[in-house]
């Protein structure tokens, strides 16, 4: 039988212009051949840089920035798109494969109303009339679950949510009945409470139109409740692949076997609560007219970690500003060792400022790119602690010694790098300054899954060596898991729920609580369906 | 931003920077005639002992040519560095100091801008004694304002990252600030603009000079020149096209430079080269 | 269900009228202040700075009673505010004041005047702004081949030529080499609109190239900037032709940037026109303003730099309202 889509030994390269005017050909996809069956789902999984998107983007024979094919075949029923002539590859796009991309708020032209643009390309392509092309489009939404299925599409682009554009893509990908879709990480973007309903949506939308589908994502425990098969991918090369039962139950490579087993260890907290570290009482705080923070108290035991989970909008970030003096609050007081703190930054005295210490998303914006390593460490040391020369160079070697780097990096900058190490000299620079409390904010949402298990690890073994205590803001329920002492719940800038690790995160809960832990993704086939039946939560087609 | 990676393009441009700045230093010794002496006759053509021929006095081209080059380099470059200084002080300011003290010195700046650079030039100097030091402030003045739009632009870019946050979070005090994290990180897109600002400065002096509101005579400047030949291009005589042709390839050198940097720098931070 | 559904469209876009309308508004009246504080700024400002204007008055006559005598005589001994105020007052009603130097009517010169730069301004955009939209789509067509990399070195050249060496360029090539075109560029009373657009031919070519080379590299950078933008990336994956894709995906989020593009060049232009009338001695506002300069005839300085700045002000303004309007998040809010 003829696969509906079969890849051949694919080899896509780029052309990498240096500075000196020379260039040189970049391998980023090599060797990779797959097939994908009439309705069946391929997940394509691997961190950033794997040539996921690369490989999805090269089935409508595109390619990025001077990214091409050179060599194997992409074979769309039978015939290599990669062969086709200009005109030939624009009868494919968009009518027999389409591509659904990550951001859809940048996808959709903001000029167009959203109706127009998801029956475009099946207008155009004259495979249906407009009024038929209106019908389905309007069809769509309703299987899609979109509100006001038939006037949805009179709406522009900026005057839906995120999760409703994911969406609208989604349905512009089907409208024109494609053999073969490509998701580009479509839920990455969403909260998780959102991107189980598009999830679900996309799952009910495939299996009712019988279409082809290739979806990349980094998060395997998402696409083991949408895949048939999954191939994993690294540095463009085919690490696994097989049938998602057997990739996440049974996985042969240790790449694999890691990504699978990623945060499944959860700390147990054993520590009885001593002496309280921070003390945050009837906060009230926001911007101009708008109240972001309404009523928040928290405390937090020395030498213990506080997570303050949410998701996006909900102040957990607003928390951390207030705390740090950087935004002062309206109302309510930061108590940190029975010392009131100044509300703002200016007023605190340099030992107020030293004790809290912050960690960031982004260690590429957190540190300065025209510092070198040692001194991004050091300035603290010389700011807090007089040390210059030597001295403070062999004080910063033993800090770059205890978050696993050696002394090889002093004089490097940030940009020569990886995202892990930036967030660990990003840590030594805060241990620096002996804080007694380090505020994370999402410390490791930006990086792959296997560094940002490291980046943990590292944060608790620094907890257990130095008793420092945390107070760690996430979206992530598996690092609560893993991490947390103590855990507090925002929702609409409220504190919905807080205590120790283990009532918060068990029954009976709040509406909010349950909803947001029922949300994350598990790595198990069928957890969507049985998360979905329990909530009753698929649209009805 | 290597040397050795510079284009022919960049190159060029670097020469002919290269030759006007030697023009401008070694003037006494390579002009042959001083240069407001009057040697000959009016416009005489070019060749024999003037090289270029002679101006509407009868003083020689060649010489005025090479002394005017110090007084256009002087005065555009006097003139940027010191719309630079008080641009980025005054932007740097208003973004480390934020609140009333930024929009006060926004919206003066807005206020400046609203009218023409050339107009306002006219207005201020027609009040104004004439005299060089007056001209540098006139033009570094009115300058200014762009490089304070620029500035704001790219030091609030800077000033909102993460790690100048951090240092704030930290205790460090604004020179610090200033200094220390938000200047390094603007040096590469100022000193295009540097560039771009100075290749202007060159354009609106010899616009000045050729209204008669620039350099006074008798010195030489190549605005100038073109003011006191304009009136022999109708009997053919290409005194006045000289100076103008010699203004026009310093601007392109500079420019040729500054493309060359804005070019490279943008590919420092992963840009992609065109846009 | 249609007669919610309208009524709700109907809203909708009563909501939007309101916010568009206040938004203008807002934007016209943030106009009018800026134009009243230019006029402080070229009136007051300049009377601020050092030196007497009585004695510039004189120049090198100048005792100490006849500088007296002609502060009285200009009102110079009154309060600036009070004759800042006259003169905000009399340009409401179009009376400019008098010139010092030959005592007649600012405003009757200045209308003439302004009706002969204004003549420049308009030929020289009708052919400027087609052409430099036109050639920065080629070299976006194009870009990086043959035609870009021609159009973006010619265009290096043209932004580094000063003005007046345009000017006196093709004087040289056109008038004195050709004999093909008219120098010095005269108008006056009576001439037909043919005769006058023949007589300006040679500045109006001079402020083209001036401006088109600004335009054009403007033009280019701002439609690569809406071409390389995701939802082009969409339309492409689409299957849409090429011509489709820039008419219908980039060409309506182009037009905002590009109409301030055109202000910005036209602000140009109009300065432009300043050296331009100077070197072809072209009787208009530009050369009225530089002759009343070297004679230091500060009411008609003051008069033709308040026009030049409204000018300048009303042009920027109607960038930002059309950029307004262009602005789909604006044009129908949530």
């Amino acid at each position: 039988m003829r696969e509906m889509l079969s890849v051949r030994d694919l080899r896509i390269e780029v052309r990498a212009h240096q500075a000196d005017g020379s260039a040189s050909d970049l391998v980023l996809v090599d060797d990779v051949s797959f097939d994908v069956g009439k309705g069946k789902v391929l997940g394509l999984i691997g961190e950033s840089g794997a040539g996921k998107s690369t490989i999805g983007l090269s089935t409508l024979a595109y390619g990025r920035g001077g990214v091409r094919i050179s060599g194997g075949q992409v074979l769309l029923d039978g015939v290599d798109v990669t062969a086709l002539s200009p005109g030939g590859v624009r009868t494919i796009r968009g009518a027999r494969v389409a591509y659904v991309a990550q951001s859809a708020a940048a996808a959709f032209n903001p000029a167009h109303k959203l109706g127009r643009q998801v029956i475009e390309a099946t207008v155009r392509h004259g495979l249906m009339t407009q009024p038929e092309a209106k019908k389905r489009a309007q069809y769509l939404f309703k299987v899609l679950g979109l509100p006001e299925p038939e006037r949805f599409g009179e709406r522009y682009p900026h005057q839906v949510s995120g999760g409703q554009l994911q969406r609208a893509m989604t349905a512009m990908a089907l409208c024109a009945r494609p053999e073969l879709i490509v998701f580009d990480e479509p839920t990455t973007a969403l909260d998780v409470t959102t991107q189980i309903e598009v999830l679900a949506a996309i799952k009910h939308a495939i299996s009712e139109t019988g279409t082809a589908a290739l979806y990349i994502t980094h998060d395997l425990a998402v696409v083991a409740q949408v895949a048939d098969d999954i191939m994993v991918l690294r540095h463009g090369k085919t690490v696994e692949y097989g049938p998602t039962r057997q990739i996440i139950e049974t996985p042969r490579e240790d790449y694999t076997k890691a990504l699978v087993s990623i945060r499944q260890a959860v700390r147990e907290p054993v520590r009885k609560a001593e002496e309280e570290l921070l003390k945050i009482e009837g906060l009230t705080a926001g911007y101009s007219s708008m109240t972001v923070l309404h009523d928040v108290s928290l405390s937090l035991p020395k030498g213990q970690t506080l997570a303050v989970v949410g998701e996006s909008g909900s102040g957990k970030s607003t928390l951390a500003r207030v705390v740090t003096g950087l935004l002062p609050p309206r109302q309510g007081t930061v108590t940190f060792k029975g010392e009131r703190l100044p509300p703002a930054r200016k007023e605190r005295t340099l030992e107020q400022l030293r004790r809290v210490q912050m960690i960031y998303q982004m260690a590429d914006t957190a540190m300065n790119p025209r510092q070198k390593v040692s001194d991004i460490i050091g300035r603290p040391l010389t700011l807090y602690f007089g040390l210059r020369g030597a001295a403070r160079t062999s004080r910063v070697t033993e800090l770059l010694g205890q978050i696993e780097m050696g002394p090889q990096f002093l004089d490097r900058y940030p940009a020569e790098l990886s995202g892990g190490q930036k967030q660990r000299v990003a840590i030594a620079r805060a241990l620096a300054a002996e804080p007694e409390l380090i505020l994370c904010d999402e410390p490791t949402s930006a990086l792959d899954p296997l560094v940002a298990e490291g980046i943990l690890k590292l944060l608790m073994r620094l907890q257990e060596a130095t008793a420092v205590s945390y107070l760690f803001i996430t979206h992530d329920i598996a690092i609560v898991r893993a991490i947390a002492d103590r855990v507090a719940v925002m929702h609409r800038g409220r504190i919905v729920r807080q205590g120790d690790k283990a009532s918060v995160l068990a029954p009976p809960y709040d509406d909010y609580t349950e909803k947001l832990l029922s949300s994350v993704p598990e790595m198990q086939i069928g957890w969507l369906e049985r998360v979905l039946a329990g909530r009753a939560l698929v649209p009805a087609a | 931003m290597r040397l050795k990676s510079m284009p022919i393009s960049a190159r060029v441009g670097a020469a002919g920077i290269l030759v006007v700045v030697a023009c401008a230093v070694f003037a006494p010794l390579i002009a042959p005639y001083d240069q407001s002496a009057i040697v000959g006759e009016v416009w005489a053509p070019m060749g024999g002992d003037f090289l270029l021929g002679t101006d509407s006095l009868g003083r020689d081209l060649l010489s005025r040519l090479i002394f005017g080059a110090r007084a256009t380099l002087f005065v555009a470059l006097a003139a940027t560095m010191l719309s630079f200084a008080i641009g980025m002080l005054l932007s740097f300011t208003a973004v480390v100091s934020g609140g009333v003290v930024d929009q006060l010195l926004s919206r003066f700046n807005d206020l400046m801008m609203s009218v023409p650079g050339l107009i306002l030039a006219l207005v201020v100097l027609a009040v104004l004694p004439q005299g060089t030091l007056i001209l540098i402030l006139v033009m570094a003045a009115i300058d200014s304002t762009r490089v304070y739009r620029i500035g704001r632009a790219v030091a609030l870019d800077v000033s909102v990252m993460d790690f100048v946050e951090a240092a704030w979070l930290r205790g460090e005090g604004k020179l610090w600030i200033i200094f220390r994290e938000i200047l390094p990180n603007t040096l590469a897109p100022l000193l295009g603009e540097f560039g771009l600002r100075f290749a202007y400065s060159i354009l609106f002096l010899a616009t000045l000079s050729f209204l008669g509101l620039g350099i006074q005579p008798p010195a030489a400047d190549w605005g100038g020149m073109v003011k006191d030949n304009k009136d022999g291009i109708i009997f053919g005589v290409s005194a006045s096209l000289i100076p103008g042709a010699a203004i026009a390839g310093l601007v392109i050198s500079v420019n040729l430079v500054v493309d060359w940097m804005i070019n490279s720098t943008a590919s420092l931070k992963g840009g992609r080269g065109d846009a | 269900m249609s007669a919610p559904g309208n009524d709700q469209i109907a809203t909708s876009a009563g909501r939007s009228n309101n916010l568009l309308a206040r938004l203008i508004l807002r934007r016209i009246l943030l106009g009018f202040g800026l134009l009243l504080a230019a006029s402080m700024l070229v009136y007051g400002g300049v009377e601020m700075l050092p030196g007497d204007f009585a004695a510039t008055y004189l120049g090198r006559d100048a005792t100490p009673e006849s500088v007296e005598h002609v502060r009285k005589e200009l009102g110079l001994d009154r309060p600036m505010i009070q004759r800042y105020g006259e003169w905000l007052g009399g340009i409401v009603q179009g009376d400019f004041g008098t010139s010092w130097s030959n005592h007649n009517s600012v405003a009757e010169q200045l209308w003439k005047r302004l009706g002969n730069s204004m003549l420049l301004a308009v030929a020289s955009a009708a052919i400027a702004v087609p052409l430099a939209l036109g050639l920065g789509m080629i070299a976006v067509r194009y870009r990086n081949r043959f035609p870009d990399r021609a159009i973006s070195i010619l265009s290096l050249a043209a932004v580094s030529l000063p003005e007046f060496f345009i000017g006196y360029l093709l004087i040289q090539f056109f008038t004195v080499q050709l004999g093909v075109a008219a120098f010095p560029a005269t108008v006056y009373d009576g001439m037909s609109l043919g005769e006058r657009l023949s007589a300006i031919a040679l500045p109006v070519l001079t402020l083209v190239v001036a401006v088109l080379a600004h335009m054009m590299r403007m033009t280019r950078s701002a439609i690569l900037n809406v071409m390389s933008s995701p939802y082009v990336e969409t339309a492409e994956l689409k299957g849409l032709s090429a011509l489709r894709i820039i008419a219908e995906h980039a060409a309506p989020n182009a037009v905002a940037p590009i109409v301030t593009v055109i202000a910005l060049n036209l602000a140009a232009l109009v300065v432009g026109v300043v050296v331009i009338e100077v070197v072809f001695v072209y009787p208009g506002i530009g050369q009225y303003m530089v002759d009343a300069v070297t004679v230091r005839d500060m009411p008609v300085v003051q008069a033709c730099g308040l026009i030049f700045a409204a000018i300048y002000i009303v042009l920027n303004l109607l960038a930002d309202i059309v950029s307004i309007l262009a602005n789909p998040r604006l044009r129908h809010p949530r």
